[in-house]
């Protein structure tokens, strides 16, 4: 039993910045635009939340930090290919390896110029990161560790995952969001202002992203600054957002599952399944190019896939 | 009644297409690009503290000052350029192949096969063998996702871009088990190849580059003037009037994600057995995407490949010598490369379209009517 | 509503000039629009029309010229300025999100908080029910009918409260019951007091619908018109600017051989819908045989059988006797049958829009030379030799063909076909999008080519062009052929009825 507990309280661990990279991406793709930066934006969010967060000693400033970096990175996505038309995935794929770099390159930056040679998160936000514990609700057993034993990240991650899908399913602005990622020449007749939803929801998308990639610098490595921190999460992250269906409810099990999904090479006992660890591994990809396999076999129309995903707008003047 | 006092609030600036610019004024304007780049790249190094015009020369100097660094650079460019010549093969077809990290990971893999327990056969018998297989195996990885978008419509972008991964775990697999090396001692990697499966060097570097060289002639040739390269063209550019003029749709898509896979899995070969002499989980060295913004930009003009490969190449070898001489760590180069593409992307908005300031429109030349 | 509603201006526009580049699209033009008046504007492609809406609608600005909504001088900014000024344009391209339903499309982009389900259900049908129009609100979009989705479209503007209409080309979609009972509803629009502006180039209906015409050509508004005091013959050649016959000529060829049998053949989509539902015709050469059928009805599906495009489920096409199923479309485009199709947008099919005449040119001859290679010889000159031949306008033959004119493109599309020197020539909307000049060039061509003893199909949207210049006409509905008429005997109203399927009868061709 504990050991079946361990092991999805590891899950929900594994899976919080995935989840992040997976509703940042749901926002861009929404309207349209597949954002092939979200690794970049995530490196960049990481870079940005773990200096402020070195430097103030202040979770909330941390966040805010990797939440602003990261939606200015997006923003140059935005500015790209929402005013200037740029192709979407030679962008995002810039993005990505600008971002990376970026990071990379002040986090050596910064080490050098600490006097220990090595960037390590101090007490305090380091205690504010901490998995809570609630007294009274963190010692029942089982609902306990399941519930309520995480890093506030999860909470925040699930919160921002339900307050976007009430927003696109229940407000009207969400419904004019929708509109146009599938159909934007339908929605500027509409008069609704196609431009200015893009960029606000590219940016939130980016700044969202940026807090997953704050997670991946300060939590996965124990407060201590590396480089690559983000690993490739952001891609598996890409990959969610199918598996997610584009629903930013769904993405919340998703990431989860796609934690598991990670972890679960340290977790089945190796005499019985005797599977490499690279299977796991490969786990995430496979059953994402699955998903993709079977639901374009499937004749149905999907109605949550934005129909015109990749694809710039140009309001034809004649 | 006034005739202007309409137009107060009309935004200042519209967009229209353009009709055609001539080439020099293209040119032109992806030089500004260019030099804009190079000065907010300048901006980003002067911000951290050094000067830009030494950093930048040391980059120019670092990556052509002697043979050694020559050779170094050209090793980098090698596979850059052949991806990228791979890339747009699939790219003339608007097929849109994230999925060259993966077939170069292929390809190497193929290759590694023969490299790793056939290392006895004759030398060159070897090196053409491994070559086949690594187009084999790079272009069964492209044929894949084409398959499936021939026959299901599966979004090629996603597809591929999963189909990379896949190919990355299946060699941290073989690392890891089946071809282990035994003499590693914990270490999981596979063991270098026998000399006899390596490529020879030519002018002190793997003969890859020839390749390289030939591969240009060859994809420019086989875009531009033959009936394959005109059917890819044609089903690019709409595959309704390629189905209406009697080509087989299918077989194009199927055909040239197989030869685009192809070419990137030959140039997953020249990395394992020219560069690596053994298969690696960085056998790519991340080229794969690299080489999409590469055949990009360059409009899918081989020619303009090679250009473009040979500065990448230029930048990231001589930011290896920044990091040596100033301490300025290799990061510096993405960074860089990234400024430029944002500006180069963006200047490229600038060719098809054009600002109107608003007012009077009768002084506005050309290009808005004709219907 | 009111009495003096009516009387009232709804739009008035004095001097409205705008010019794209060098082009004047519009050259001080004057309408007006009263409340409770349909106000037909007619005009050929290219004479103005879409301009002068766009800017009502905002979406262009006038460069000089007034415009005053309800007695008012105003400016009209953007659409929505537009929308709030009471003026809803109704799209020939419906601009609809096709995964939402009629309800959600309905509201999208108005300013209030979004309705429960029931709420807007219901107040969606109390707008359908005052002005008699028809809808399942729940239903999705890409579940609808042609007509259904102008009704959404309708609906949209009504919504909105909008009490200025404007139609840009309406019926373009519908059968001709469609269009009675579109026409149905804009005349209880009028009664309740709006004012509603229908651009078309169909006199017919603007004889129909119409109180008023103002008539366009070239930029300038001509003249306008009571159209109680107005007939087809004086509308054209105001619209036309000078005298022209509307006679299409139809050559009769005395000896026909039968070239292409179709036997009891049956197609299906690939979402498995049946397209062509067990249908056999026979053509022959020397005759333009005319396919008449509301949009979707199996007319493309039919086109690309014939061509090898489609997979054939059941029947047989025998060309000169001999079954051509199994035959891959290069070996039938060898056998001389030559198709061609002219989708909506016009360059979707048969030319590849951002080459120029030559490469065009090789679409369907680059087989031909041997070896590998592609030979662009013989291309440009049959480019340059269309371009002499058949009057083409186009900076060279190396441009591309997106940049010449619309009538110059479906120049070059026939023209190509016609060299091919098919025996057997299908066309689908060849005048599409055409002024009456290119429109009768085009007819000429086909004619041309059935005194040449070519069999013709032509498979086209305008009834009154397709009973003058076809030879027999069949009528497809839902995949089916509802009607086989002679068409030097059959009406329009016929062919109407056989349309929606609603008689199935044969009448001796």
């Amino acid at each position: 039993m504990d050991f079946i507990i361990n092991f999805l309280v590891a899950a929900v661990a594994a899976g919080t910045p995935l989840l992040f990279g997976t509703l940042g991406e749901i926002m861009n793709e929404r309207v349209g635009h597949l954002n092939l930066g979200v690794e970049g934006m995530m490196s960049i969010g990481a870079c940005a939340g773990f200096l402020a967060g070195y430097h103030t000693d202040n979770f909330i400033i941390a966040l805010a930090a990797s939440f602003i970096a990261a939606a200015l990175s997006a923003l140059i996505y935005a500015l790209l290919t929402v005013t200037l038309m740029a192709n979407q995935n030679v962008t995002g794929l810039t993005l990505t390896i600008f971002g990376i770099g970026l990071s990379n390159f002040i986090g050596i930056w910064a080490l050098e110029r600490s006097e220990t040679g090595t960037l390590k998160l101090p007490e305090m936000i380091t205690a504010q990161m901490r998995n809570i514990s609630i007294p009274g609700l963190s010692d029942i057993p089982v609902i306990g560790p399941l519930l309520f034993s995480y890093s506030p990240f999860v909470y925040i991650g699930i919160i921002i995952a339900i307050v976007l899908a009430f927003y696109l399913n229940k407000i009207k602005s969400g419904l004019n969001l929708q509109a146009i990622g599938h159909n934007p020449g339908a929605a500027d007749a509409a008069g609704i202002k196609v431009t200015q939803y893009k960029y606000a929801s590219i940016l939130l998308g980016g700044g969202i992203c940026g807090i997953g990639g704050a997670y991946c610098a300060m939590i996965i490595n124990g407060g201590v600054w590396v480089s690559n921190n983000v690993g490739g999460l952001g891609w598996i992250a890409v990959a969610l957002v199918i598996f997610a269906n584009w629903k930013p409810v769904n993405a919340i099990g998703g990431s989860f599952v796609f934690g598991a999904l990670r972890i679960l090479k340290y977790y089945v006992p190796k005499s019985i399944f005797p599977l490499p660890n690279a299977f796991y591994d490969m786990m995430p990809f496979l059953i994402t190019a699955l998903i993709l396999v079977i639901t374009s076999m499937r004749k149905k129309r999907n109605l949550s896939l934005p129909a015109n995903l990749g694809n710039n707008y140009f309001r034809e003047e004649r | 009644m006034s005739q202007n006092h309409h137009n107060d609030r009309e935004p200042i600036f519209r967009m229209v297409k353009r009709a055609e610019l001539p080439d020099r004024q293209i040119t032109l304007l992806r030089l500004s690009a260019l030099i804009l780049a190079l000065a907010a790249g300048g901006l980003f190094i002067l911000s951290v503290g050094y000067n830009p015009f030494l950093i930048y020369g040391t980059i120019l100097s670092g990556a052509l000052r002697s043979p050694m660094a020559i050779q170094a650079t050209v090793k980098i460019i090698v596979p850059l350029l052949i991806t990228s010549l791979g890339v747009t093969l699939a790219f003339k077809m608007r097929f849109w192949n994230i999925g060259a990290e993966g077939q170069i990971i292929m390809g190497a893999v193929f290759a590694s096969y023969f490299a790793l327990f056939h290392a006895d056969w004759n030398h060159w018998v070897l090196i053409v063998v491994m070559a086949a297989a690594g187009m084999i195996g790079g272009g069964l990885w492209g044929l894949l996702p084409a398959w499936f978008k021939a026959n299901y419509g599966t979004n090629e972008t996603l597809f591929t871009l999963m189909l990379n991964y896949i190919a990355l775990h299946i060699v941290s697999w073989l690392q890891d088990g089946p071809w282990r090396d035994p003499g590693s001692q914990g270490f999981a990697k596979i063991a270098r190849f026998d000399k006899n499966a390596s490529l020879d060097k030519v002018l002190g570097v793997h003969f890859g580059w020839m390749i390289a060289l030939a591969l240009i002639v060859i994809v420019y040739v086989y875009l531009r003037y033959t009936k394959q390269g005109y059917e890819i063209s044609v089903v690019g550019e709409s595959q309704e009037t390629a189905r209406y003029a009697g080509m087989n749709v299918k077989k194009v898509l199927l055909r040239t994600m197989m030869l685009s896979g192809a070419v990137c899995g030959l140039c997953g070969m020249i990395q394992a057995t020219g560069s690596d002499i053994t298969l690696t989980t960085g056998v790519t060295g991340g080229v794969g995407f690299t080489a999409i913004i590469v055949a990009w930009l360059s409009q899918l003009n081989p020619v303009t490949i090679l250009i473009v490969s040979v500065l990448f190449g230029i930048l990231e070898k001589g930011s290896s010598v920044v990091q040596s001489s100033f301490g300025l760590s290799t990061d510096c180069a993405d960074v860089l490369q990234g400024i430029i593409l944002f500006f180069v992307l963006g200047c490229e908005f600038f060719i098809r379209y054009r600002l109107v300031r608003r007012k009077k429109r009768a002084e506005d030349r050309g290009e808005g009517g004709g219907r | 509503m009111s009495q003096s509603l009516e009387r009232k201006n709804a739009i008035e526009c004095r001097g409205i000039t705008k010019s794209f580049g060098t082009v004047l699209a519009n050259d001080h033009i004057d309408l007006t629009v009263r409340y409770g008046e349909v106000l037909a504007l007619l005009g050929e492609n290219g004479s103005g029309k879409t301009t002068l809406m766009n800017m009502l609608s905002g979406i262009y600005h006038p460069d000089e010229g007034s415009i005053l909504i309800g007695g008012k001088e105003t400016v009209i900014h953007s659409p929505v300025d537009a929308m709030s000024l009471g003026i809803g344009m109704i799209y020939q391209h419906f601009k609809l999100v096709d995964v939402f339903t009629a309800m959600d499309n309905i509201v999208l982009g108005t300013k209030e908080k979004r309705l429960s389900q029931k709420a807007l259900k219901d107040k969606i049908t109390g707008i359908c029910q005052s002005f008699g129009l028809e809808i399942d609100p729940e239903k999705r979009v890409y579940e609808m009918s042609v007509s259904e989705k102008q009704t959404v479209e309708i609906l949209k503007v009504l919504y909105r409260g909008a009490q200025i209409l404007i139609l840009d080309e309406p019926t373009a979609v519908l059968t001709p019951q469609e269009t009675e009972r579109l026409f149905a509803i804009l005349r209880k629009m009028k009664e309740q007091g709006c004012a509603i502006i229908i651009i078309t180039h169909k006199l017919n209906e603007v004889l129909e619908i119409s109180d008023r015409v103002t008539i366009l050509r070239k930029g300038k508004s001509i003249d306008t018109v009571q159209t109680a005091q107005a007939d087809e013959k004086m509308l054209t050649e105001l619209m036309v600017g000078q005298a022209v016959s509307l006679e299409i000529e139809r050559p009769l060829i005395e000896e026909k051989q039968p070239i292409l049998k179709v036997v009891d053949l049956t197609v299906t989509r690939p979402d498995g819908s049946v397209a062509i539902d067990d249908i056999s015709f026979e053509i022959r050469r020397g005759e333009i045989l005319g396919v008449a059928g509301v949009a979707g009805s199996g007319q493309k599906e039919l086109c690309e059988a014939i061509a090898g495009l489609m997979k054939i489920n059941k029947g047989a096409i025998l060309y000169e006797k001999e079954n051509i199923i199994g035959k891959t479309p290069a070996e039938i485009i060898k056998m001389g049958i030559s198709m061609s199709f002219v989708p909506e947008d016009r360059l979707g099919m048969g030319l590849v829009a951002s080459m120029g005449m030559v490469e065009n040119m090789l679409l369907k001859t680059y087989r031909n030379s041997r070896g590998p290679f592609v030979d662009r010889r013989p291309a440009r000159e049959m480019a340059e030799n269309l371009v002499d031949k058949l009057g083409i306008v186009t900076p060279g033959v190396n441009t591309p063909v997106r940049l010449m004119s619309g009538g110059n493109v479906q120049k070059v599309l026939l023209g190509r076909e016609i060299e091919s020197k098919p025996n057997l020539l299908i066309t689908a909307y060849p005048v599409r999008g055409l002024d009456i000049h290119s429109s009768y060039t085009i007819y000429d061509l086909l004619n041309e080519q059935k005194k040449q003893n070519v069999a013709v199909i032509f498979i086209g949207e305008d009834l009154d062009v397709l009973l003058e210049l076809s030879d027999v006409i069949m009528v497809l509905s839902h995949g089916r052929i509802t009607g086989f008429l002679d068409a030097r005997k059959a009406t329009k109203e016929q062919v109407g009825l056989y349309m929606t399927g609603a008689v199935k009868q044969e009448v001796g061709a």
